[in-house]
């Protein structure tokens, strides 16, 4: 059976008909907040329940204690506080109970009632969300440059933000039906920011062996320089599955939604996610969500500990390796060889490979996943 | 939390001293406390999951579903 939506209730925010009609016309006269590309996902992912069981930005009584305790005020488990910044000028006008329209590109895409407006402290955050201030961390960075209010209170939906993907966007609704239809009781989730090698084929497939169902779930949105453009991650994964996955037990679909590269605070938020999905079980990586040597390699698999009440199970799998003695993939718990037999995959080298154009090792990547990236002139975020 | 937001309750002293062995040899459970505050969320929280797809709803879903390949 699908996970139950965390906190019990899969909130739905999206108006629809007659009165989505009046709430366009009203917005018209109501005040109007500019939001960035990442706001208008947030906006869009509270409404269509992939962050039950929030229904807007948090108000000041929540964010304080997730930042503090890592769980909502009524003490269910959240790790990153979902927010919504301005600036002072920006809300001059408003004061709690206002109705204030959110616009992107032009588009208004939801209705908010302010419930309040409150301070906040970029630095406290960065401290408690990264662990740390360094400015070299792209989470931080990206903090510090955010506006000096919250605003917090319930939006309601009246236009989805724009998706290029949409032929590969699943909300929970529908996947929850998705996974029901296809008679899966458990679910494996994978979330990804990175093209498949053979290291995430293996630990994807260790996964499935226990489970009915594989759901592939990568982000797209917001990533730092030198991560891989959004359209190269949805068609190398496209190659892999349509080459390599038995059909009938994966589902793949991307996820609109910054990363934020808080490593095991953000572990414990991608588990939630995906268990408003339905899924049953959760992939934790090593260094999941982490960047540089901010964290440490299996830091995102302690973190879980807290959170006996998470709902969803999290899968602890090694990172994998190729043993030429073993002739396979393989983990250290499985494999009695020493270093000098294993080659490990990593990430910056085939980053750097495929900078060169040059085709990675089969054992390393999937020649048909290798020549969708490579006929990309440029596949990284600048 | 805040205290205040905090009521009493009683239990059979024999329950609570079952329930304080279970705290102390199965771990993941910092108090009784904490204990009792879970389970009583599992039972509470499966009341309150009031998310029911009407059978229209869900043949739009499977609509849509069918016509991305999905099903």
């Amino acid at each position: 059976m699908v996970s139950r939506p965390h906190g019990g209730r899969l909130v739905d925010r999206v108006a629809r008909g007659s009165s989505r009609q009046r709430l366009i016309e009203e917005a018209t006269e109501m005040p109007k907040i500019e939001i960035s590309e990442s706001l208008a996902a947030d906006v869009a992912n509270i409404a269509h329940g992939v962050y039950s069981p929030l229904e807007g930005f948090m108000l000041r009584e929540d964010y304080e204690c997730v930042l503090e305790f890592m769980r909502l005020s009524n003490d269910v488990p959240w790790t990153i506080p979902i927010t919504l910044d301005v600036e002072p000028d920006e809300v001059r006008d408003v004061v709690p109970g206002d109705e204030v329209v959110l616009i992107y590109r032009k588009v208004p895409i939801a209705v908010m009632r302010v419930e309040e407006i409150y301070p906040w402290d970029r630095k406290e955050y960065a401290m408690k969300v990264f662990k740390t201030v360094d400015p070299s961390h792209p989470g931080v960075a990206r903090t510090m440059k955010r506006k000096s209010m919250l605003v917090g209170g319930q939006v309601l939906l009246i236009n989805d933000p724009p998706e290029p993907f949409e032929r590969y966007r699943l909300w929970p609704k529908e996947t929850r039906v998705l996974f029901e239809a296809r008679g899966w009781r458990t679910i494996a989730a994978f979330q990804t920011r990175n093209v498949p090698h053979l290291g995430h084929e293996y630990v994807q497939k260790a996964a499935l062996t226990f489970t009915d169902g594989l759901f592939i779930n990568p982000l797209v949105g917001w990533k730092k320089p030198g991560d891989y453009r959004d359209e190269v991650i949805v068609e190398a994964y496209r190659a892999l599955i349509e080459h390599y996955y038995p059909a009938e037990s994966v589902v793949f679909s991307v996820l609109r939604m910054e990363m934020r590269y808080a490593g095991p605070r953000e572990a414990v938020h991608h588990a939630i996610v995906r268990k408003n999905f339905g899924a049953t079980h959760f992939i934790v990586g090593r260094d999941h969500a982490g960047v540089g040597r901010f964290y440490g390699p299996y830091e995102a698999w302690e973190i879980f500990k807290e959170f006996p009440d998470l709902g969803i199970t999290p899968l602890f799998v090694r990172e994998a390796f190729y043993c030429r003695k073993c002739g396979g993939m393989v983990n250290e718990k499985i494999c009695p060889h020493g270093n000098e037999h294993r080659v490990r995959i990593s990430g910056t080298k085939l980053r750097e490979m495929i900078k060169r154009s040059e085709k990675p090792p089969e054992y390393m990547m999937r020649p048909e996943v290798a020549e969708v990236i490579l006929r990309h002139p440029n596949p990284f975020v600048e | 939390m805040r205290m205040s937001d905090k009521v009493q309750i009683s239990i059979a002293r024999e329950l609570y001293e079952k329930a304080k062995r279970f705290v102390e040899e199965q771990g993941g459970f910092s108090s009784v406390e904490e204990l009792v505050e879970f389970l009583l969320r599992e039972v509470l929280s499966e009341e309150e999951s009031s998310y029911t797809m009407s059978k229209e709803d869900e043949e739009k879903v499977k609509e849509r579903l069918r016509a991305l390949g999905y099903i």
